[in-house]
């Protein structure tokens, strides 16, 4: 892994200086080329998105879209109360001029000349475009949170990420270490079971697991959505990977000193771990925060919902409001990013050294 | 790693002794019990504490469940609890597997589970491939000592974060009829492609859009097998002048191979279990070209207005069972390959 | 981390104290609801008045997409643990949930005599109050009338049969380069009204299903044709799967459509997104040989049996159906009135908009010219399964995975598949 300082050489001869050479290699072209097109394939959509949330309802349903987001001009005109769009239109005469419109009949609109708002004028709408300017549909943002309890639904959300985090971290890293310290009867039929569980889509077992929630007596509450997929077999085989590269010298001797198992278990294989619990940790809240379909089915009160219910609720029956799904879309990713960048480093060198091996 | 690592300690530290002291103590507190049991159960016994809370969860949610599916399966009605179904035997099997022609699902009585299972089967041949194919290059490249690898790393992996919804939801804006592809396409003087109109482009974006949300996490365990083989091996090849390909093909693979074989598993498993992402993106069209195996399960059980669990149940059970069979056949070929 | 753990412990906290101290306050009522538009707000208004008046009452409005009104809904109701009170759509369908709230309303007449054929839909075994309509909904085209001026096309007049109206925006769409000449919403229930109109009966003599006929079949065979010769586009239909809703008004507002057959609901969404930026214009519906109709339709409120405070679900009901509350709720969220006597004409819609005005009109005033046919199948309780199973197969032979007779055998078996499900219970 011994890598030169690359600090020390200018940018030109850090691109072209490879594998010893100093001339560019077809295959540095190829491996950049392939990284760009990457970067582009992986973010330009999410980008995208972004940039959309922005749009007006009539902004959205452009062609060909408009790169940015865009606002029609409204100009105050003398002797109307409400602004006016404005337009720019090609006379007859041959020349354009921005006139505002007062109001549209049939396949003809009246205009004014701003400057000049005493004389109408009548222009066919097929020789009129709108003048827009830049601007950003805040109100895809606000009118929703203004409309939902946004605090109540992120605390919800916050609390469910967080404490059913903590409670897969838990059991699964003690189960991990169960079948990855001792040798015992039955440890193989276990592991063997936790691979099988592995296959089973949610999907198709939510119906009895909605009937054994509600015998239970956890519906419309937040325990509904914590403890069921706490027990996760892919967090249990990943810890356990990685617990099995543990040295048993070191446990050997803890058991020497009279440590109990516990002990062991808490003050030295966790913490030597912390880079596998951390890969669990993100996945986990990754999977916690973006769950939608089982929240939906036992969470049916307002002041239980997670972000992801109360946001998806502007899908009515008869009408899917772009502008509003879109704009919630990117709330729900906000956090997704942050984690993104603050975490990165731990995901790839996390699971890059997990013990996948 | 040296483009990465610098400046991530401190915070970590920082971090860890923020966290440190409630963990610790609640884990001091539990000590004391936990030292008791030990005390009457013995060493030996105690792999099962540890296990039992996870086992616990598991019998709940997970193992009664499927008793409770598998007595779905045997039952009919629309009736949600199993005291009120009627037992119908093996009925609900006997209808998915009631066909004129097997091979021909239009002759079946249920022909969308039939299509479904097509559907799957075509989807997994192509999926599974080229995930592995493009994760297997994308590790290779990133294995490689290039610029900013911890950045592009990361950028493969940022995909995976998303949840399904959101990836079906974003690449439906970019493929709709006034979608920014489209827009592209009349930009360079070609005409709109209605994509979800057309079984073969549906099922390409159905794939495509599934490679693009999950590959970073299998590029990222074949990153792992990769930086595990010893440098000097490289190292010894290139002394005895061996070609690049012939190194790929006698240290490379053979070396990757058991993470190869994590990577092709798990990328089955789920590409069997695909819904939500291609349930959003295509609705399973056009017509039931991208119907899948799940969302008929899902829409027999739920979304007609007679939500049929006995049939959903008896379909899962099958489904579990190819599963079971596919993953075993999948093992077992490899293991003769290996000692082949 | 040590903040944040304060923090949860005590935001569960005070959630805990919350939901205890609401507990023996007051009664509680849930309702379940999802929004097509500010239907929600409107009626919050509503029940901050109720609550207002009735301080040992308090209702939530419990807003979820309307997929879990269609899909959990059931299953909770099932499991006995639903709302008092919901907004549901599958009104027959549920019908063995609902509370008979005449025991609980201070005056039964007054329901019958506003809401006398809509009960029968919420109840269509017994004599049973339930809930009323928080919309009737009327399915029915809008044209972009500004199209046809451009194009120099007549519009076709009262009358006109669908193939008058084919033939017509085919002309405008091709001199005008249009790309849909020709919309329809991918739905049964929007299928059916001209089913009907060309001679459907939907039942046998006995009254049981039996959706294929020569009316169905007319029908059928036309949007089969028009599918193949470019009247309507593939992309609605074609591209998604079973019994999925899509509509095409974000093509018709973005004036890439001509005709769009869909219905009333559609209004307040047009006047909000449309505007005045063209002339969008509701017609009525297009003749077939037996009648010129469309279907009704729409969502109730309805209570729920399974609630524990049933007296002060009907003193919330008597409330929120009085005529003035419901003229209110139905005005400013331009819905065609639910209740007869506002239908003839009591309801100052909240809108000055000619042509949202114009499209309320016309589609108020088909409702007396509905088939007794339409009204007799939104009111049979399995009608789901018909209408799932007709758009679902006809779209398969229409992007070819069958042709149209394996369709319609496949129709009237996946009905009576379903139908003999359920005989099971």
């Amino acid at each position: 892994m011994a890598e030169t300082s690359p600090q020390t050489r200018s940018l030109a001869t850090l691109i072209t200086t490879r594998r010893g050479g100093d001339r560019l290699h077809w295959s540095d072209v190829f491996t950049y080329t392939y990284l760009f097109f990457g970067v582009l394939l992986m973010f330009g959509p999410v980008v995208w998105l972004v940039l959309s949330s922005f749009k007006t309802p009539a902004g959205l349903i452009e062609f060909p879209p408009t790169f940015l987001p865009l606002g029609q001009i409204e100009v105050k005109v003398e002797g109307y109360d409400k602004p006016l769009p404005l337009f720019e239109v090609d006379m007859e005469d041959g020349t354009t001029k921005q006139l505002a419109q007062v109001r549209r009949i049939g396949i003809v609109s009246q205009m004014v000349d701003p400057k000049n708002p005493g004389e109408k004028i009548k222009v066919p709408i097929n020789q009129r475009t709108k003048v827009r300017e830049f601007r950003m549909a805040l109100e895809n943002y606000t009118d929703p949170l203004e409309r939902f309890n946004f605090v109540q639904f992120l605390q919800n959300s916050v609390i469910v990420t967080v404490v059913a985090t903590l409670v897969t971290l838990l059991i699964n890293s003690m189960a991990a270490y169960g079948l990855s310290i001792y040798e015992f009867r039955g440890r193989n039929a276990i592991m063997l079971f936790v691979i099988c569980t592995l296959m089973i889509p949610i999907t198709v077992i939510l119906v009895p697991v909605y009937l054994v929630v509600t015998q239970m007596g956890m519906i419309n509450s937040l325990w509904a959505v914590i403890l069921p997929g706490a027990a996760t077999p892919t967090g249990v085989f990943l810890l356990r990977q990685y617990m099995l590269t543990i040295p048993k010298d070191l446990i050997e001797a803890a058991r020497m000193d009279n440590a109990s198992e516990w002990t062991i278990y808490a003050k030295i294989v966790l913490p030597l771990a912390m880079p596998a619990i951390a890969v669990l940790a993100i996945f986990s809240i990754m999977w916690r925060w973006n769950e939608f379909l089982w929240p939906l089915i036992v969470l049916n009160r307002s002041e239980v919902y997670t972000l992801q219910v109360g946001l998806n609720a502007f899908q009515g029956e008869l009408d899917v409001q772009w502008h509003y799904i879109l704009a919630m879309t990117v709330i729900t990713l906000i956090p997704v990013v942050v984690v993104f960048t603050f975490l990165q480093k731990f995901i790839t060198t996390g699971i890059a050294s997990s013990g996948m091996k | 790693m040296s483009d990465s690592s610098t400046n991530g300690d401190g915070f970590g530290d920082r971090a860890k002794a923020a966290a440190g002291w409630p963990v610790m103590v609640s884990f001091q507190a539990l000590n004391y019990p936990l030292s008791a049991i030990q005390r009457i159960v013995g060493i030996q016994g105690m792999p099962w504490i540890f296990l039992l809370p996870n086992l616990a969860f598991f019998g709940i949610f997970v193992v009664i469940p499927l008793f409770i599916n598998f007595a779905f399966s045997l039952t009919g009605g629309t009736e949600l609890f199993l005291g009120n179904r009627v037992y119908t035997g093996t009925e609900q099997y006997g209808f998915l597997l009631e066909c004129e022609t097997f091979g021909d699902p239009i002759t079946c009585r249920e022909d969308r589970f039939w299509k479904g299972l097509y559907n799957t089967a075509i989807f997994i041949i192509f999926q599974v491939t080229f995930l592995v194919l493009f994760s297997l290059i994308t590790a290779l490249i990133l294995n490689q000592k290039i610029r900013a690898r911890g950045f592009f790393r990361a950028v493969f992996f940022f995909p995976v974060l998303l949840s399904p919804v959101v990836v079906a939801l974003i690449w439906k804006w970019i493929l709709l009829r006034d979608g920014i592809l489209n827009a592209f396409l009349v930009s360079v003087g070609m005409d709109k492609i209605l994509f979800f109109v057309s079984p073969e482009w549906s099922m390409f974006w159905a794939v495509f859009v599934s490679i693009w949300a999950h590959m970073g996490f299998y590029t990222l365990i074949l990153l792992a097998g990769l930086q595990a083989i010893q440098p000097d091996l490289y190292e010894a090849a290139e002394m005895d002048g061996t070609s690049k390909e012939r190194v790929f093909w006698r240290i490379t693979m053979p070396l990757l191979w058991p993470n190869l074989l994590v990577v092709l598993v798990l990328a089955l498993i789920k590409g069997v279990q695909i819904f939500d992402e291609v349930f959003v993106l295509t609705g399973g069209g056009p017509g039931t070209a991208t119907q899948f195996i799940v969302q008929y399960i899902y829409n027999t059980g739920f979304t007609e207005q007679v939500q049929n669990f006995g049939l959903a149940s008896a379909a899962s059970v099958v489904l579990g069972v190819v599963l079971f069979v596919l993953t075993i056949t999948q093992l077992a070929v490899t293991r003769a390959r290996d000692n082949g | 981390m040590t903040f944040d753990f304060g923090k949860l412990l005590a935001t569960t906290a005070v959630a805990a104290s919350l939901m205890v101290s609401s507990a023996f306050a007051e009664t509680e009522l849930r309702m379940t609801w999802y929004n097509d538009g500010n239907e929600g707000e409107v009626m919050q208004s509503l029940l901050d008045r109720f609550e207002a008046a009735n301080p040992d009452i308090s209702v939530t409005l419990d807003v979820v997409p309307y997929k879990s009104i269609i899909e959990s809904l059931p299953i909770q109701l099932a499991a006995g643990e639903g709302p008092d009170l919901a907004r549901v759509t599958d009104l027959g369908g549920l019908n063995k949930y609902y509370l008979d709230l005449a025991p609980h309303l201070s005056d039964t007449a007054y329901w019958e005599k506003s809401f006398g054929p809509f009960l029968n839909w919420l109840a269509p075994d017994s004599d049973q109050i339930s809930g009323f309509m928080t919309q009737l909904t009327v399915t029915g085209p809008y044209v972009n009338k500004t199209l046809f001026e451009q194009a120099e096309v007549a519009m076709p007049g009262d009358g006109a049969t669908w193939d008058d109206w084919a033939t017509a925006v085919n002309k405008v769409a091709k001199k005008l380069d249009i790309p849909i000449p020709m919309a329809w919403d991918r739905s049964g229930h929007r299928v059916s009204g001209p089913a009907i109109a060309m001679g459907a009966k939907m039942f046998n003599a006995e009254g049981k299903p039996a959706l294929v006929d020569g009316g169905l079949k007319e029908m059928a065979q036309l949007l089969y044709d028009w599918h193949q010769d470019g009247t309507m586009s593939k992309e609605l239909w074609g591209s998604v799967s079973g019994s999925t809703y899509l509509g095409a008004n974000e093509d018709f507002a973005n004036a890439k459509v001509v005709m769009y057959m869909s219905g009333s609901w559609q209004i307040p969404q047009f006047a909000d997104k449309i505007g005045d930026a063209f002339d969008w214009w509701a017609v009525p519906a297009p003749c077939g040989a037996a009648a010129c109709t469309g279907m009704p339709g729409g969502a109730a409120l309805v209570a729920m049996k399974d609630t524990k405070h049933p007296a002060e679900v009907g003193k919330l009901m008597d409330f929120l159906a009085q005529e003035e509350n419901l003229a209110e709720f139905y005005g400013k969220t331009l819905f065609i009135p639910g209740h007869l006597k506002l239908a003839k004409g009591g309801v100052k819609f909240a809108t000055d908009d000619p042509r949202a005005k114009h499209a309320l009109e016309t589609f108020s005033g088909a409702v007396p010219t509905i088939s007794p046919v339409a009204f007799d199948l939104q009111g049979y309780k399995n009608n789901r399964v018909m209408f799932n199973a007709l758009i679902s197969r006809l779209n398969e032979a229409i992007v070819g995975e069958m042709t149209l007779d394996q369709a319609y055998e496949r129709m009237e078996d996946d009905v009576a598949k379903q139908l003999a499900e359920k005989e099971r219970n």
